[in-house]
């Protein structure tokens, strides 16, 4: 009875995984696909290791470590991937779907340039005076040098 | 019945590697295909884990670990890869 919902357990991965895959294939641009890739597998592998540590826990008397391990792995890394390779993906500007209607990161984007472009700017212009000043001592040194010769 | 639900499940697996892996190709971004390769890597850790309940042995358990701590960082290091062209940053002395 255990290993018949385990091995339901299984399944129920499986066709997650199914319809999962078939929303990487049908949505229109990558910010959606990876909310499907990333989403719904995750639930699938999670049901299907479940299964799997039922299974040898109810038929073997063996309770895997290793699979509740895996378990935890992937439900915390699999959103952080996500997440990642998502925004790499807006960084290098890849097109959003057409029927996307509003960006509310872009505006902040501009707004966060804006003020890096203003602080480099001052930056530089610390940075050429002190430039100056040190031409000016080494002219003054090279005079010294003449002197002496 | 059990192994027949359990060589369904590996079948419905293989299905949605196979989908993955048509949008790998397909993909026309290198963001999409990264995504899919992520899912693939998933996929590959539930169906091993599967195989391994079908044999009815422990011995593929340790796969399962060293499969997800890889396609993470594949995916971490490709994405690295596209937002600045390289993989390991150096600080240079200006």
């Amino acid at each position: 009875m255990i290993e018949f919902v385990a091995a339901l357990f299984m399944l129920g991965g499986a066709i997650m995984a199914v319809i999962s895959a078939i929303g990487i294939i049908r949505f229109p641009d990558v910010y959606t696909r990876s909310h499907a890739g990333t989403k719904s597998s995750t639930l699938a592998v999670l049901m299907t290791l479940l299964g799997a540590f039922i299974y040898f826990a109810s038929e073997q008397g063996f309770y895997s470590v290793r699979l509740l391990l895996g378990i935890a792995f992937v439900f915390l890394t699999a959103p952080v991937a996500g997440h990642l390779i998502t925004r790499a993906a807006y960084r290098a500007s890849v097109k959003m779907a057409d029927t996307t209607i509003e960006d509310e990161l872009r505006d902040v984007i501009k707004e966060v340039q804006e003020e890096t472009k203003e602080e480099k700017e001052n930056l530089q212009e610390s940075r050429e005076k002190t430039e100056e000043d040190v031409e000016q001592t080494d002219n003054k040194e090279s005079d010294q040098e003449r002197e002496r010769e | 019945m059990i192994q027949g639900m359990l060589i369904a499940a590996l079948t419905l697996y293989g299905v949605g590697i196979a989908i993955s892996a048509f949008r790998i190709i397909i993909g026309p971004s290198l963001p999409d295909r990264v995504v899919a390769l992520d899912m693939i890597g998933v996929m590959l850790v539930s169906s091993i884990a599967i195989i391994s309940v079908l044999q009815g042995t422990k011995a593929y358990l340790e796969v399962i670990l060293i499969l997800a701590i890889l396609a993470f960082i594949s995916t971490i290091a490709f994405s690295k890869y596209i937002e600045r062209g390289v993989i390991i940053d150096r600080k240079r002395n200006d």
